[in-house]
């Protein structure tokens, strides 16, 4: 098999909310290999699985839909092989989804392969003694409100999934950076236990993982991080070699900004130790890393290590938790902050007579306090919005909460206005548990034929 | 004169569960043994205290004249049930931007 000399991988969406049209642009232009959307965030899958119990056809991303819409075409007349976690919990349903919509686009029968296995539920439901990683407690205290449990697969599957010759790739949970790594090692026929271009790979995968956070998204700041035409921002891009040179770039025409600056916030991101950022494909070390601009919009990437991977995947456990009920009003003016404060002692004490309690619950006074808390000393300011919102298992004192505060408006302090209906919306929160990876199966199956 | 953290690093802010981790990054790689030696754990943590319950831990990462701050506890127990507006906490880099530090010297400042 003859293999590439280099070959470029564009990130397509870094969240199931991202914008799309950066990333039909990046197809077009961007001469591009494969086009990776990342579409899954920690409890979207626990979101999706409970879809999918309501619907068995149901549980991929919804955003797949308008993605193949708009990808499709361009990707298939091209020969860019697509790689996505929009089969979130229900990857063959999302593979049935995305082959109707290549049909529907007059583009044929497109076979699809499929990633399974991250589904670890029957698995760790019989394991009550695991010890969830964020408190410290067995997982036995949230199987009562148990929703799902997802192992974060690797770029080995990704990688075998590609060997098939299937343009398009969707996988339910893997981390994020094996989407990327996935088709280096399917192009270069990397070891997975090469772990000097793993490296590499998964410090570019981190990189691109985000889309625009690494052009110029949640960057700019005015007259000290400028970021050109901001509005027309491109997604980004790896040209990788086969000996694991990486270098970055980004749509060409496109706004934005990609240098070591904009590198070095995206490498950092949602990292603890940066000598072990922990994924299942290794354990990468970013202290080593050097940042170059070959050239504008251009930066290469040196020096990423990594140790050999853990022997345990990373699970999220899913569970409900009750529900959040929240409302707001506003206060402007003389005194506002006073009345404001005033009101949110009136509906505390309103929900109190009514008998609710609530596990958490949380005064916000917003243009004030909302964002970093009250520290002393904090100037007034000429209005203030008050935002209540407390978390509970019955869903009537949810509903209070908005209630009570929307009643400002002709039961409490004067002059209050632009009260907002009653939100109440139900928790799902996730926690983690370490599985041994011997204990999950893995699956590759194909929709269509190739 | 005090010196900001602003006014010698950029920022930005990542989440996992209920703890916040903040780069903070050196305009000019110059400054970056004053940071070592002023923007500590301590001082992190008090600027910190009315958010977070900490500990903090600061990472150094020397090659990209960055450092990375773990705070735990920072989050209203963790994204998928706090009851905050920013729930991630993408907002926090600007109470690590806001911090005030001895002057640095006016020749050092980019």
């Amino acid at each position: 098999m003859s293999r590439k000399q280099s070959v470029r991988i564009g990130a397509g969406a870094g969240t199931s909310d991202d914008r799309m049209t950066p990333a039909l642009e990046l197809a077009e232009r961007g001469e591009i290999d494969y086009l990776v959307f990342e579409c899954l965030a920690e409890r979207t899958v626990a979101r999706e699985n409970q879809s999918r119990t309501k619907d068995a056809n149901k549980g991929y991303s919804p955003s797949l839909h308008e993605r193949a819409q708009m990808v499709l075409p361009t990707c298939i007349k091209k020969g860019i092989r697509i790689v996505s976690n929009m089969g979130a919990a229900n990857p063959v349903g999302g593979a049935k989804a995305m082959r109707m919509e290549a049909k529907n686009l007059g583009l044929g029968d497109v076979p699809i392969a499929v990633v399974l296995g991250d589904d670890v539920s029957e698995i760790v439901r019989t394991m009550p003694q695991l010890t969830l990683m964020e408190n410290g407690e067995p997982l036995e205290s949230i199987l009562p409100t148990f929703a799902s449990a997802n192992a974060y697969l690797g770029a080995d599957l990704v990688a075998k999934a590609l060997d098939t010759g299937a343009p398009i790739v969707l996988t339910g949970r893997v981390a994020d950076p094996s989407l990327f790594v996935g088709p280096m090692m399917h192009e270069f026929g990397w070891s997975y236990d090469d772990y000097a271009k793993l490296a590499q790979g998964t410090a570019a995968g981190h990189l691109l993982e985000c889309t625009a956070s690494v052009t110029g998204g949640c960057f700019g700041w005015p007259g000290v991080k400028d970021v050109p035409d901001l509005a027309n921002n491109g997604y980004p891009f790896a040209d990788v070699t086969p000996d694991g040179k990486i270098v970055l770039g980004k749509t060409p025409g496109t706004g934005g900004r990609l240098d070591v600056m904009t590198c070095t916030e995206q490498l950092i991101y949602e990292m603890h130790d940066p000598k072990a950022y922990i994924t299942p494909d290794c354990v990468l070390d970013i202290t080593g890393i050097s940042l170059t601009e070959t050239g504008k919009d251009r930066v290469e990437v040196k020096g990423a290590v990594a140790r050999p991977r853990t022997d345990t995947y990373k699970v999220v456990v899913g569970y409900t938790a009750g529900y959040i009920g929240e409302g707001e009003v506003s206060y402007g003016g003389i005194d506002a902050v006073a009345r404001a404060r005033w009101a949110a002692e009136i509906v505390k004490e309103r929900l109190k007579r009514r008998g609710f309690t609530y596990e958490d619950f949380r005064v916000d006074l917003i243009g004030m306090s909302s964002l970093h808390g009250e520290p002393n000393g904090r100037p007034e300011p000429y209005e203030v919005r008050l935002r209540m919102a407390g978390r509970t298992t019955d869903k009537k004192a949810a509903h209070a909460v908005g209630f009570e505060v929307r009643a400002m408006h002709m039961h409490g302090p004067g002059g209050a206005g632009g009260a907002c209906e009653p939100r109440v919306r139900d928790v799902l929160a996730v926690k983690s548990v370490l599985l041994p990876r011997h204990l999950v199966k893995t699956q590759l199956v194909v929709e269509g034929s190739l | 004169m005090s010196t900001r953290v602003y006014d010698l690093a950029h920022s930005r802010t990542g989440d996992k569960g209920n703890t916040s981790n903040i780069s903070v990054i050196c305009y000019d790689e110059k400054n970056w043994d004053f940071l070592k030696e002023h923007l500590t754990e301590a001082v992190v943590m008090k600027a910190f205290a009315h958010i977070a319950q900490g500990p903090v831990k600061r990472y150094e990462i020397r090659n990209l004249k960055a450092f990375n701050f773990v705070i735990e506890r920072a989050l209203g127990g963790g994204v998928t049930i706090s009851l905050a507006q920013d729930i991630h906490g993408k907002s926090l880099c600007n109470v690590m931007l806001a911090i005030e530090l001895p002057s640095v010297g006016n020749e050092q400042k980019q």
